[in-house]
């Protein structure tokens, strides 16, 4: 079947099998390799993107079901060459150690702070508490994205990503 | 971004800077092996038993060969013919790539796909038809050497039974003796139940056979890329020169990644059968139930003391459950690791240890998950007997192990059973600790709310606090005392200058998130005055870097941090003999400052890192007997193993109506040496934190009575989440290990090894339980409140 979507701002339209799933139209057809793949059961979430501006678990939707929806993965943070705040804010309080799980974090944390700029450290934790990270123990990845809050107005950021 | 800060400069040395390979990862930059495509790759996908126990009486795979996108079904009478259907274990055993005669655990692989994608590959499984007949299944440890169980290895000749060896350490009549005179005996039978460390990156590996050139190159989750080399070389008889083992970004290893598994020789073979490049990538529940489990020691511990506290020995006698085969990976002269390092931090008269190995039918591999070779089950056991020995002391645990704990110039100190500890202040340690966490005052909060009249409705929670101590050992090791399958424990490095001042380092170590492109880049920096920004580390590609027996056991650090150490002084000296040429002066005359040769007494007179390199590279006339360029090679082999350590201290809350435990605080005091980049040590222990965290609560691989793993996915294999971690705290003590170039000592496993216990003894002071065996479920909480704990490692029908 014929699946046409919106991905990073891009539409792109791929001939697949009905039962393909998203996090392997992303990483075999399309070679957007930053979102992984980790678990088949939908606990761990280092497979988030998202569509339609909401977070989803990609290894759980079909690329059927994306069909005629916008996606934004990792890729599709850095903004003309400029990191995402999320992205900088990783980086600088060291929220990432093998990084396998951080695209799918920083994609939740980006959505986020979009809704809620200046959380609390509580906020942040339930925000991330359906993905797992084994490396960093979680502590850095909620300082990064307090540093991202910090650091960046987050309605800006909101705008760009709803601009068309 | 408009609004970032100016980020700090690098600092050209130790100190806390960014990670040089974060670049990549935040922009999903990484390169993991599932990430590799290569032209006309096909898929491979592995059959696996659903039986613990059976013989495979027949097997039809017509229907798969027939699928029209199916290019190749490997079974275990092809490898037969291509004998390959055993391969060697880490622990001088044999391990099958395919079953041939039996299956022994569930999950074990059967047959393998090869298809032209990830879907058609699954789809072929399911055309394969087995037919097993079940055998009895032994899946209880302590049942398997009882006369009447199924004999698991009938492939070894003559085998009777599920004994794999007994092992002995210490000093048995000397502490039979301490035990007869001692004024306080304790026993306690614990178990560390199987549990699994589940990178979020599963195995996997892309395997491309270059016919024309006879050239096997394999893209593989492992963290000892050279030794795979060796192993492939030797297993498949292949020409080692032809092999290439590339590991590329690894998305977490924790051991799960050292050993060789079926899926790594089904893709090579697979390349080879078909002539095209074949990606195997398992997945969660394959990951769960097949690859290297970790702990499975069942311990029966005694301790002695006398009555005021001092602890005057230790015994314990161990069942280790190693699953169907023996492939522990650990020194070949241990076979149960070092585990005999159970005398812990304590100064004890004598200590006796006996480890029994047997087989069940569950998966095979045993030193997995950031254990230091069974450290992590020494340390369990020994703070746990602490505990049990201050609650029938009636002694406060911090006062007990302040009066027992080694003191500083006790070392370099002679273990009772024969390890050599380079340094410490344990004291200062354990106060630092109890200071951050303001343990008098935890235990005045402990007591007030014990005494405080019940309140109405749903019971207060019942406070608990909980203390560890540990001493890892690690960074293994002198190759006199230490190899594994024969490869002595040392590992290689190679530093050059090129002639522009940059630098490129190689290692023989791999990361697999520990971030070794920045620290070894910062220890070159130390040692040259180069900044590390101007240092490229190359590593995890066997054809571009030196021999070496790679990550785990914490060993990067200890061994090959030390190997690149000497290399840049090798590289420092050499310069000196060139900078003495530069500026006409006697070598003698010349005195180092970060960055530059300068003569003495006249520190203008100099020449910098850079234009000794340029002129390395040059016209200049050489001193008598110096070569040109700038580089040295090191290898290096560990004079003894390094012996990090910490204090930590846990506080829970337990809800007594459910058994759920909150953890509260948790402070850990950590003394690793010095700090090459503070950040990324803090970073280590978070990690490990949040490990010990989940076992102690959460994780365990158990089985039913037939033989069926219940930990196969993330639904029945929990996690901690950042719901489940507290904010950590941290402390840090400096004692720098007197044998290692830099004094450092190895953080990797620090945390994971010493937090179970601290949690563990959390939980039993809230709920005044002597002890419960983790994990520490609310079920088994709510249960051990009742006098009822639980087994955790058998679900009994």
């Amino acid at each position: 079947m014929q699946v046409t979507m919106t991905v990073n701002g891009e539409q792109v339209t791929r001939d697949v099998e009905p039962r393909l799933l998203l996090v392997h139209f992303l990483r075999d057809d399309l070679g957007l390799t930053g979102t992984h793949w980790g678990c088949d059961t939908s606990n761990c979430g280092v497979c988030a993107v998202w569509m339609d501006g909401e977070p989803v678990k990609s290894c759980t939707v079909l690329a059927a079901m994306a069909s005629g929806h916008e996606i934004r993965t990792v890729e599709g943070l850095e903004r003309e060459g400029q990191l995402d705040p999320v992205q900088e804010g990783f980086i600088q309080e060291h929220g990432l150690q093998c990084g396998f799980c951080t695209p799918g974090m920083m994609m939740t944390a980006r959505y986020l702070l979009d809704r809620n700029p200046h959380p609390t450290d509580e906020e942040i934790r339930e925000a991330i508490s359906g993905q797992i990270c084994r490396c960093t123990g979680y502590e850095n990845i909620v300082r990064a994205v307090r540093w991202a809050a910090r650091h960046a107005a987050a309605g800006q950021a909101r705008e760009e990503v709803s601009a068309p | 971004m408009t609004t970032a800060e100016a980020p700090p400069a690098n600092p050209v040395g130790f100190g806390r800077m960014t990670r040089k390979e974060d670049a990549r990862f935040v922009r999903g930059k990484g390169t993991y092996v599932d990430d590799v495509v290569l032209p006309g790759m096909l898929h491979g996908a592995v059959l696996r038993s659903n039986l613990a126990h059976a013989r495979i009486v027949s097997m039809d795979t017509s229907a798969a060969e027939a699928h029209p996108k199916v290019k190749a079904v490997i079974t275990g009478k092809t490898l037969e013919g291509l004998k390959l259907a055993w391969m060697p274990s880490l622990s001088h055993d044999v391990v099958p790539v395919l079953a041939t005669d039996k299956v022994r655990y569930q999950g074990q692989e059967v047959a393998f796909v090869v298809a032209e994608d990830r879907y058609s590959a699954r789809d072929a499984l399911e055309l394969i038809e087995v037919d097993y007949e079940p055998l009895p299944p032994v899946m209880d440890a302590r049942e398997a050497l009882s006369p009447g169980s199924a004999v698991i290895r009938d492939d070894i000749e003559g085998k009777a039974d599920n004994h794999i060896f007994d092992w002995e350490a210490g000093d048995r009549s000397a502490t039979d003796q301490v035990f007869e005179r001692a004024e306080v005996v304790v026993t306690q039978d614990m178990l560390y139940p199987r549990v699994h460390p589940a990178p979020m990156e599963t195995c996997g590996a892309v395997a491309h056979m270059d016919k024309v050139s006879g050239k096997l190159t394999i893209w593989c989750t492992t963290q000892a890329p050279h030794a795979h080399r060796t192993l492939y070389a030797l297993v498949a008889g292949l020409p080692e020169h032809k092999i290439r083992v590339i590991s590329p970004d690894i998305g977490g290893g924790f051991g799960n990644k050292v050993g060789i598994y079926p899926g790594y020789v089904l893709a090579v073979v697979g390349s080879i059968l078909t002539g095209a490049p074949v990606k195997w990538t398992e997945d969660r529940s394959e990951n769960l139930m097949s690859t290297s489990f970790a702990r499975d020691y069942h311990m029966h511990g005694e301790i002695a003391s006398t009555r005021d506290g001092r602890i005057t020995g230790l015994r314990v006698k161990v069942l280790a459950d190693h699953g169907a085969f023996n492939n522990t990976a650990q020194p070949s002269k241990f076979p149960a690791g070092f585990f005999h390092v159970f005398t812990g931090s304590y100064d004890l008269e004598a200590a006796h240890c006996e480890v029994t190995g047997v087989y069940t039918n569950k998966a095979p591999g045993g030193v997995a998950y950031a254990c230091s070779f069974r450290v992590t089950e020494a340390v369990y056991l020994v703070e746990r007997m602490v505990d049990c020995l201050a609650d029938e002391l009636g002694m406060d645990p911090a006062e007990l192990r302040l009066k027992n704990l080694l003191r500083p110039e006790q070392f370099p100190y002679m273990s009772k059973t024969g390890w050599e500890y380079d340094s410490g202040d344990y004291p200062r340690a354990l106060r630092l600790a109890m200071d951050i966490a303001g343990y008098e005052q935890l235990r005045a909060e402990q007591e007030r709310r014990r005494r405080a009249p019940a309140p109405q409705g749903a019971p207060a929670p019942l406070m608990g606090i909980g203390v560890s101590f540990f001493t890892e050992t690690v960074g293994a090791g002198p190759r006199k005392h230490m190899d594994i399958l024969g490869l002595g424990m040392a590992d290689g490095a190679e530093v050059r200058v090129h002639p522009t001042g940059k630098a490129v380092v190689r290692l023989s170590v791999q990361t697999q998130g520990q971030g070794h492109e920045t620290t070894f880049a910062q220890i070159v920096a130390e040692q040259l005055g180069i900044p590390p920004e101007d240092i490229e580390v190359v590593h995890g590609d066997t054809d571009n870097t030196p021999f070496g027996l790679g990550t785990y056991g914490s060993r990067s650090t200890p061994v090959s941090g030390a190997a690149v150490a000497v290399a840049a002084r090798r590289v420092r000296d050499k310069a000196r003999l060139i900078a003495s040429a530069m500026l006409e002066v006697d070598p003698d005359d010349l005195e180092w400052e970060k960055g530059r040769w300068f003569v003495r007494g006249n520190p203008t007179s100099a020449r910098t890192i850079q234009e000794i390199a340029l002129a390395a590279h040059g016209p200049l006339e050489l001193p008598e007997g110096v070569e040109g360029h700038l580089d040295a090679q090191c290898v290096y082999d560990p004079p003894n193993l390094t012996y990090p350590y910490g204090a930590y201290i846990c506080v829970v809350d337990v809800d007594p109506g459910t058994g759920v435990v909150k953890v509260r605080r948790f402070v850990a005091v950590d003394d690793c040496g010095p700090r090459i980049n503070p950040m990324i040590v803090e970073g280590q222990v978070h990690g490990g934190l949040a490990d010990g965290l989940g076992m102690a609560l959460m994780q365990v691989i158990a089985f039913d009575t037939d033989g069926n793993c219940l930990g196969g996915s993330f639904m029945d294999y929990l996690l901690p989440t950042s719901m489940e971690c507290p904010s950590w705290e941290l402390g840090e003590t400096v004692t720098p290990s007197p044998h290692h170039p830099l004094g450092c000592k190895g953080v990797g496993e620090s945390a994971t090894v010493g937090s179970p216990a601290a949690v563990v003894n959390a939980v039993m002071d809230a709920i005044g339980v002597r002890h419960a065996d983790m994990p520490l479920t609310p079920a088994q909480v709510w249960r051990a409140m009742q006098g009822r704990p639980l087994r955790t490692d058998l679900a009994l029908a």
